[in-house]
């Protein structure tokens, strides 16, 4: 069970890291950043590929796949375009006049 | 050869793009340094995972990247960002869906053991869980459903019954996976529970159960980590985890409560406190008379909330802020960490009527300056205002931070009617000597303001 056991200390040490880092995001930024780790949560869709595109694929698990990945990649795509679309607003000064 | 020394390294690199892209978060002027980064991350992680020698078949998944996009490029350029909490809501639920069919099919593919098993029961129920739990939320967000808490009697023992039960079917899977049934068994409740999470809580509440529900989506993820044996699930799942986790606990400190308190505690909330104000007075003013008040201000500070987002009423505001700032008054906006339906809403509303960032100023620093503003105006929020919060032990909001509007020299309140919020608390700040109502919509009523600010500088030139 060594395989757990490094999975669990990557897990933690990783958390830790999350949280450092998220406290030092702005709270301007909230909206903009829960997007975004939104769109990398989706980040699922590699087990969803490797699930659709196995070889010998059952019917059943080639539809929940095909499922996945489209809601994963339909995640990613506009959750990092709206991410995006959103920073873009944050402008220091008005516009010009 | 490539499978084992090359594609761990795009795993890496992905990992590494995450962390990267959430650290530049941190600041505007870095944040889309960091969106770029994450969609190199992402592309490494699925060109990676394409080039395994285990996936063969690439037309479902190269259909599904089509369908998926076209899905999703219009929904990001087309989506108002008043609609943008909706929004959240309803990707939570698509990517938890997306985890939880993930994990179904693992477990059909090739019933597992042992740790994998559990990782897997667990991945299934959070996934499925945060799917029905966001749908809800978005129903709320949308006022599809009604958005005050839906309580009825032995509700809190009635879910405890059901999370419990939920748990059980999910250890008991866990030590008999022979006991195939007991995965629908699992799922159905998952689903179950989610609605149920979510039905007893507010709308007033949903910038915090929408954090949290991040924060579950992250975790869904990471444990399909467990179960495929990928540590960059891991990795960003973590990642995903920890962020919705403090944010949703920066905004239970924003009001005063506990985890718990907003999770079960929509009893305390019902209770409306009527007749108390019945007999007050009120103050309230004309289109007119305001601007002539704010005409004389040197220092304003506008207090936006929900009722802004609604009424859809920012870019009048900036018209409003433009017009001020051009007469030589000092304006700012004061962001209390709850103000709307998700964390950062008034931020990017504002920033959407482009309202620069910097003149965005949060709770903490802002409240000392009140005394010193001659006119603080309250734009469509409520309970964040109420110095009850501060003053009175036995409010239901009692130790609530909230913006000290009612320090400022003349307070304005632009409210549609007398009518306290659902949470049904009176707002002591309306009844208050210096305080001025001025009833009507938020964005017609700002207009009006607008309009007699540019009328009186024609009048004096």
């Amino acid at each position: 069970m060594k395989q757990y056991e490094f999975g669990l200390f990557v897990f933690m040490l990783a958390a830790f890291l999350g949280f450092e880092l998220i406290r030092r995001v702005s709270p301007l930024l909230h909206t903009p950043l829960m997007s975004l780790t939104n769109a990398i949560s989706a980040i699922s869709v590699v087990g969803a590929i490797v699930i659709t595109g196995e070889h010998g694929a059952t019917l059943v698990s080639r539809i929940l796949g095909f499922t996945a990945v489209l809601l994963a990649v339909t995640n990613v795509v506009s959750g990092y375009l709206i991410t995006d679309r959103m920073l873009k607003m944050f402008k220091k000064r008005g516009p010009e006049k | 050869m490539i499978e084992n020394n090359v594609l761990p390294l795009f795993f890496m690199l992905a990992a590494a793009s995450f962390i990267l892209a959430i650290k530049w978060m941190n600041s505007p002027a870095t944040a889309r340094r960091g969106v770029i980064i994450g969609e190199i991350g992402m592309l490494l992680a699925v060109v990676g995972t394409l080039l395994r020698q285990d996936v063969v078949d690439y037309q479902w998944i190269f259909i599904a990247f089509f369908v998926g996009s076209a899905i999703g490029v219009p929904l990001a350029y087309l989506m108002p960002m008043t609609a943008v909490p909706q929004r959240t809501a309803i990707s939570h639920a698509c990517g938890a869906l997306a985890v939880a069919l993930i994990g179904t099919a693992e477990f059909y593919r090739k019933i597992p053991h042992g740790l994998k098993l559990g990782a897997l029961t667990i991945e299934t129920l959070l996934g499925f869980l945060t799917c029905t739990a966001s749908i809800m939320a978005f129903g709320k967000l949308q006022e599809l459903i009604p958005t005050r808490p839906l309580v009825f009697k032995g509700q809190n023992a009635f879910n405890f019954t059901l999370f419990g039960l939920t748990a059980l079917t999910g250890v008991a899977l866990g030590i008999s996976p022979e006991a195939v049934w007991l995965f629908p068994v699992l799922a159905v409740l998952s689903l179950l529970a989610g609605v149920l999470l979510i039905i007893p809580i507010g709308g007033a509440d949903m910038p915090t159960v929408i954090a949290l529900l991040n924060s579950y989506a992250g975790l869904s993820a990471a444990t399909m980590g467990f179960a495929l044996d990928s540590k960059l699930l891991i990795v960003a799942g973590a990642l995903d985890g920890a962020s919705g986790l403090i944010l949703s606990v920066i905004m239970c400190r924003a009001m005063n409560r506990s985890f718990t308190n907003v999770l079960f505690g929509a009893f305390g909330q019902v209770q409306t406190r009527a007749a108390v104000g019945e007999q007050k007075n009120v103050r309230s003013a004309t289109a007119e008379e305001a601007a002539e008040i704010l005409n004389g201000a040197r220092t304003v500070i506008v207090i936006p909330g929900y009722g802004m987002a609604v009424a859809q009423a920012q870019h009048k505001t900036r018209e409003l802020y433009e017009a001020l700032t051009r007469r030589g008054t000092d304006v700012k906006f004061a962001i209390h960490p709850v103000a709307g339906r998700m964390p950062g809403h008034m931020n990017v509303l504002l920033a959407e009527a482009d309202v620069p960032y910097d003149k965005l100023v949060e709770l903490d620093e802002i409240n000392s300056e009140f005394a010193m503003t001659d006119v603080a105006l309250v734009i469509g929020a409520n309970d964040v205002v109420n110095p009850a919060a501060r003053d009175d032990k036995s409010s239901p909001i009692a130790g609530m931070p909230i913006l000290d509007a009612d320090k400022a020299r003349t307070v304005m309140v632009i409210k549609r009617s007398m009518n306290p919020g659902f949470a049904g608390i009176e707002n002591e700040l309306y009844y208050l000597d210096h305080t001025l109502m001025l009833f009507g919509d938020a964005k017609s009523f700002v207009t009006s303001l607008v309009k007699e600010l540019d009328a009186s500088v024609r009048a004096a030139a």
